[in-house]
């Protein structure tokens, strides 16, 4: 079976695939206007300056939009029916994605539902996937107890 | 209002056939489709001095492949929508006097790919880094993926979606080119396998070989050709985001909406002005998304508006009357079609003809809501 595809970094997306090795969810944002965005770029997309950073987001986001692949990649072969989904990030950018800890129907897949990140190893990298953030709070809750 | 001189289509036409070419090649396709529109237009390929197709094959080899000569070339490869683009630079070549006769062709292996470009990018490439990664697998995982929110935000319905569909197998029905012609309904469209949720194979298009070619020159030598001249009354372009994950709003393109508010303006029309309407439909809610984003219906109503019947046979606004993408034929980038289908339709020569239009528009796309172009074409000058 084909490898599921491994992205291949660049200079301007470097730091962002360092920061999902490190468990961090690291995107940007401009010095001058102030506008947290994604995908990585040397300028910014809202006022089109040059001075910007990488910060570290709180990785928590919602559920914006999605389907249910039926006919699997090269490499998703043996998921059965996964979904592609877009998050909106509670800093604002949006980014593709996968759900995991849930199942990938859409009884579970409500839009809106809150998530947060969680990293996978692909290859020599991670990936950032989402997962619903009410698991995090029962689990939280059962901790507390 | 501008009163530059203005631009006509002189010739158009397709490739003698469309659906499963293995025995031609992409270049082959579009030989013959430029044969075929020089042909349709009463000139000969000497006679043509610009060239505009994708950039694969791309102009150059197109142009030698034929025998021409350019002294005006355009490679603008944005998707399926290149080709109005195309049209619309054609113009503005002509009226600086760069070209005097442009040839714009497709041609597309898209199904059998006998000499077709690669299909997927590069693993450093944006989406090779931030969308391939997650198991996308061309347009069905990704054009599609807007949906949902759109459902979600204006109460559009499955049946509605699945609808559209069924408006439009009702056109391809009329025309024999058509892959499919039997008569389809909601249940159908719904029964059919799930190919990426929400979406059923029949709200998806078909993959298919073809190709078509234009030649456009300027208004003044109107009535020199065979066939009657289709003038170019308005244009527009735009561009949003090379990745669907990066829309500013899934429930509308903005690349749609200001194409089109370019190109009313420059032919100074309005949505009352058109009799014919042809939408890219790649996927069963892209025409949803271009009668909203053209003004024919206000956010959110397309799906009502279709299902109650303006579009199909019959309807007030016929749209998509060879039975587009869904129905008739679909080789990967379909702009070309779509400009086709207006052109018979203005000439009152299309298999399901409606009443000769005196406005056709044509509104494309590019990649996933990537790109937009559209074309305002009349029967007379402006």
């Amino acid at each position: 079976m084909t490898a599921k595809p491994v992205p291949v970094a660049t200079p301007e997306t470097q730091p962002f695939w360092d920061g999902c090795a490190a468990g961090q969810l690291r995107i940007q944002r401009c010095m001058n206007c102030a506008k947290p965005y994604f995908d990585p770029r040397p300028v910014c997309p809202a006022c089109g300056s040059v001075n910007v950073e990488w910060f570290t987001a709180s990785g928590r986001a919602t559920l914006y939009s999605y389907v249910i692949n039926h006919r699997p990649a090269p490499g998703f072969e043996d998921d059965g029916p996964y979904a592609i989904a877009v998050v909106q990030l509670a800093e604002g950018p949006r980014m593709m994605t996968n759900l995991t800890g849930v199942p990938n129907t859409p009884e579970n897949l409500v839009l809106d539902m809150p998530l947060r990140v969680t990293f996978e190893p692909r290859g020599e990298v991670y990936l950032p996937l989402f997962t619903p953030a009410e698991e995090e709070a029962r689990e939280k809750a059962g901790d507390d107890r | 209002m501008s009163r530059e001189p203005g631009v006509i289509i002189a010739g158009a036409a397709e490739t003698d056939q469309v659906g499963k070419l293995p025995g031609y090649s992409t270049l082959a396709l579009h030989v013959e489709a430029a044969v075929n529109a020089v042909r349709d237009a009463g000139l000969a390929m000497r006679d043509i001095d610009g060239i505009a197709t994708v950039s694969s094959p791309g102009p150059v080899q197109v142009a030698h492949a034929l025998g021409i000569v350019p002294r005006w070339i355009d490679g603008t490869g944005v998707g399926g929508t290149s080709f109005l683009l195309h049209v619309r630079h054609a113009a503005a070549a002509i009226r600086a006097g760069y070209a005097r006769t442009v040839l714009v062709t497709h041609g597309e292996s898209g199904r059998s790919r006998v000499g077709a470009s690669p299909r997927w990018g590069s693993p450093s490439s944006p989406a090779g880094q931030f969308e391939a990664p997650h198991g996308t697998f061309g347009p069905t995982t990704t054009f599609t993926i807007t949906a949902l929110r759109y459902m979600k935000d204006f109460g559009l319905t499955h049946e509605q979606l699945a609808y559209v569909a069924v408006a439009q197998r009702r056109w391809a029905a009329k025309n024999p080119r058509a892959a499919y012609r039997d008569p389809i309904t909601v249940d159908d469209v719904l029964a059919s396998r799930l190919i990426a949720y929400p979406f059923h194979l029949l709200e998806c298009c078909l993959v298919t070989d073809g190709g078509g070619a234009l030649v456009i020159t300027s208004a003044d030598r109107a009535g020199d050709f065979a066939r009657p001249a289709v003038h170019v009354l308005g244009t527009g372009e735009s561009a949003e985001a090379p990745m669907i994950s990066q829309l500013a709003d899934f429930t509308e393109s903005r690349a749609f909406r200001l194409a089109g508010q370019a190109a009313f303006a420059e032919a100074g029309i309005g949505v009352g002005d058109v009799g014919h309407l042809m939408i890219y439909d790649a996927f069963a809610h892209v025409p949803i998304y271009g009668l909203e984003a053209l003004g024919f219906v206000g956010k959110g109503e397309a799906g009502a508006f279709i299902a109650d019947g303006n579009t199909e046979p019959g309807g007030r606004l016929p749209v998509n009357t060879n039975g587009g993408g869904l129905s008739y034929t679909h080789t990967g980038m379909y702009g070309m079609f779509a400009i086709t289908e207006a052109v018979r339709q203005v000439r009152g020569e299309a298999a399901a003809q409606v009443r000769t239009p005196d406005i056709s528009v044509v509104l494309g796309n590019g990649g996933a809501f990537a790109t937009g172009g559209v074309l305002v074409l009349g029967r007379q000058p402006r």
